[in-house]
């Protein structure tokens, strides 16, 4: 296919803006590179990989050290070649400080406030006493073992978790979410509360926040729970909107956003589990006469064959809803962390091969993010859904 | 499998958090938008429900007053020919009196001409009857006296008789 000069220009512009936003992945990689080991020498692929930022063109020195790269690895072992598994596990992972961007060299991250119980009492104190590799009060972050990444103390020689309640990147992603949540919902039923006319129709922020509850509740809530859903609409409409901006957020690649918070199992956790008391707390007594003794010939009640698999069901539901929320952002995140892994793993290849598949990570990160932006929307729907039916299946009532 | 495990820090912010949203919102928001945005559609739902109410009402209306138009119009044409009826009555009335009066008048003076003709004819005669006798006496008066005179008085006479 012939592109037109013009479509050229465009997708030229499109890189070099696209570029930019990448290179903080890279900044993110270099500074692993670094944490993981305390010196640091000039990796070939991140002057490449620089290089590559710049234009697509690339002088010909570079190209040249480009070729001797492979040798420069030989004889400086220490220079760890980009290791794209390592930065798509530690993005997908938690951590102690908000790392923002690396700027010549140097970290640039938010420390968080690190609370632990250790064997010598309570201590909160700031993460950037830890994060760079030191000790303190006998914590330190665990570089390798069982508890990799997290903080640790030694015990008689055993590497041994403090209680850890620290306030780590997802943490705050977390406080983040709620406080948009709080501030967006109070200030829309503020604008109710104003002006208590029957007929008062907002417009903006409550505007479109009703229009969003709105259609949740009307083609979610109403039908899957049943009659009594206005009892249940604030959990599934609080849930749903915590998942939705948490996805949102998730896709932010800058400060306050980044944060895999969805894509994190204890949160995922924390929202099935919050389904399921739902479910089984207000759950009606047909609901539980329909799982211990259930409408089955006599003889798959004696053997409790039918109890035991009912039983079981009142777990594999909210399990389900954990895992396919946590898998499904979890894949979404490591997919796009992937795709931009494609410019720096392809760094040392030269600029033909550099250039192009740029060029192609680009576009299917574009694509990707389109697609992200859907499943946003679409597991925080599904969440909600689900947990709707579920609710409206233990809400049965006798049919006689 | 670090990333299945969950980390018991971030399941208690995680809880906290939730928790405190959930009740802030449950308490302060969602009833809040939930029950205007209930309240509103009752009152549109009454709106609409009134409106065809309304909607009936003025096509009931419509049709009574069609029907009291269509009424009138009956009226009037019933007036008009009524009226024109009557009309034709008066004018034909009168002219059956006008009739009436003009060959009374006629009659009238017919009978006037009638009578002063006889008035006059019986003048007349009685005029003629005098000059007869006023004739008779002087005959008698010129025969007395001379015949050439009476000739002459026999001349005069007629004469007179002939100038009245």
């Amino acid at each position: 296919m012939i592109l037109s000069r013009t479509y050229r220009i465009l997708i030229v512009m499109l890189l070099a803006l696209a570029l930019p936003g990448a290179s903080s992945f890279c900044a993110h990689a270099e500074d692993d590179a670094v944490t993981s080991a305390a010196i640091q020498p000039v990796s070939p692929v991140q002057t490449d990989s620089v290089s590559a930022h710049t234009g697509l063109e690339m002088p010909s020195d570079s190209a040249a050290r480009a070729d001797a790269a492979p040798m420069v690895a030989g004889i400086a072992p220490e220079a760890e070649p980009f290791n794209p598994k390592k930065m798509v596990m530690e993005h997908l992972a938690d951590s102690y400080d908000w790392h923002i961007t690396t700027f010549k060299g140097r970290h640039i991250s938010i420390p968080l406030p690190v609370i632990v119980k250790s064997s010598t009492g309570w201590h909160v104190f700031m993460s950037n006493r830890i994060t760079g590799g030191g000790t303190y009060k006998g914590l330190y972050i665990a570089k390798e073992g069982s508890h990799e990444g997290k903080i640790v103390e030694d015990v008689d020689g055993d590497q041994r978790r403090p209680i850890d309640i620290s306030l780590t990147k997802t943490a705050c992603g977390i406080l983040v979410v709620c406080a948009i949540m709080l501030v967006l919902f109070l200030t829309a039923a503020r604008a109710y509360k104003k002006r208590n006319e029957v007929d008062y129709c907002p417009k903006g922020l409550a505007g479109l926040l009703e229009w969003l509850i709105d259609s949740i509740l009307d083609s979610v809530i109403k039908p899957c729970v049943g009659e009594n859903y206005l009892k249940f609409a604030p959990y599934l409409l609080t849930a749903f909107f915590f998942i939705f901006c948490s996805n949102l957020l998730g896709l932010v690649p800058f400060f306050p956003g980044g944060a895999n918070i969805t894509g994190n199992i204890a949160v995922t956790l924390v929202l099935a589990v919050a389904t399921f008391l739902a479910v089984n707390l207000f759950g009606t007594k047909e609901y539980y006469k329909e799982i211990f003794w259930p409408d089955v010939p006599v003889f798959l009640k004696a053997i409790p064959l039918m109890p035991v698999i009912e039983f079981i069901g009142i777990f594999t539901k909210p399990f389900a809803l954990m895992m396919r929320l946590f898998a499904n952002i979890m894949a979404g995140h490591s997919i796009i962390l992937s795709i931009s892994c494609i410019i720096f793993a392809t760094a040392h290849l030269g600029a033909a091969v550099n250039g192009s598949m740029t060029a192609i990570s680009v576009l299917f990160m574009v694509f990707m993010n389109c697609l992200e932006l859907l499943v946003a929307f679409l597991q925080a729907y599904v969440f909600t859904m689900l947990s709707s039916v579920f609710i409206g299946l233990a809400q049965v009532k006798h049919e006689e | 499998m670090g990333l299945l495990t969950p980390s018991g820090g971030l399941l208690f912010w995680m809880t906290l958090a939730f928790a405190v949203v959930f009740l802030i919102l449950a308490k302060f928001a969602f009833p809040i938008i939930l029950g205007s945005v209930t309240k509103r559609k009752e009152f549109i739902d009454s709106s609409l429900d009134a409106a065809k109410v309304a909607e009936q009402k003025v096509a009931d209306l419509q049709l009574q007053s069609e029907q009291i138009i269509a009424d009138a119009e009956k009226e009037k044409v019933a007036i008009l020919k009524e009226a024109a009826t009557s009309r034709d009555r008066i004018v034909a009335d009168a002219s059956v009196q006008a009739q009436q009066e003009a060959s009374r008048i006629i009659a009238e003076g017919r009978r006037q001409a009638e009578a002063e003709k006889e008035a006059i004819l019986a003048n007349a005669r009685g005029e003629v009857a005098m000059l007869a006798v006023q004739m008779a006496t002087k005959i008698l008066r010129g025969n007395l006296s001379a015949s050439e005179a009476q000739q002459a008085l026999q001349e005069n006479l007629a004469d007179e008789i002939r100038e009245s």
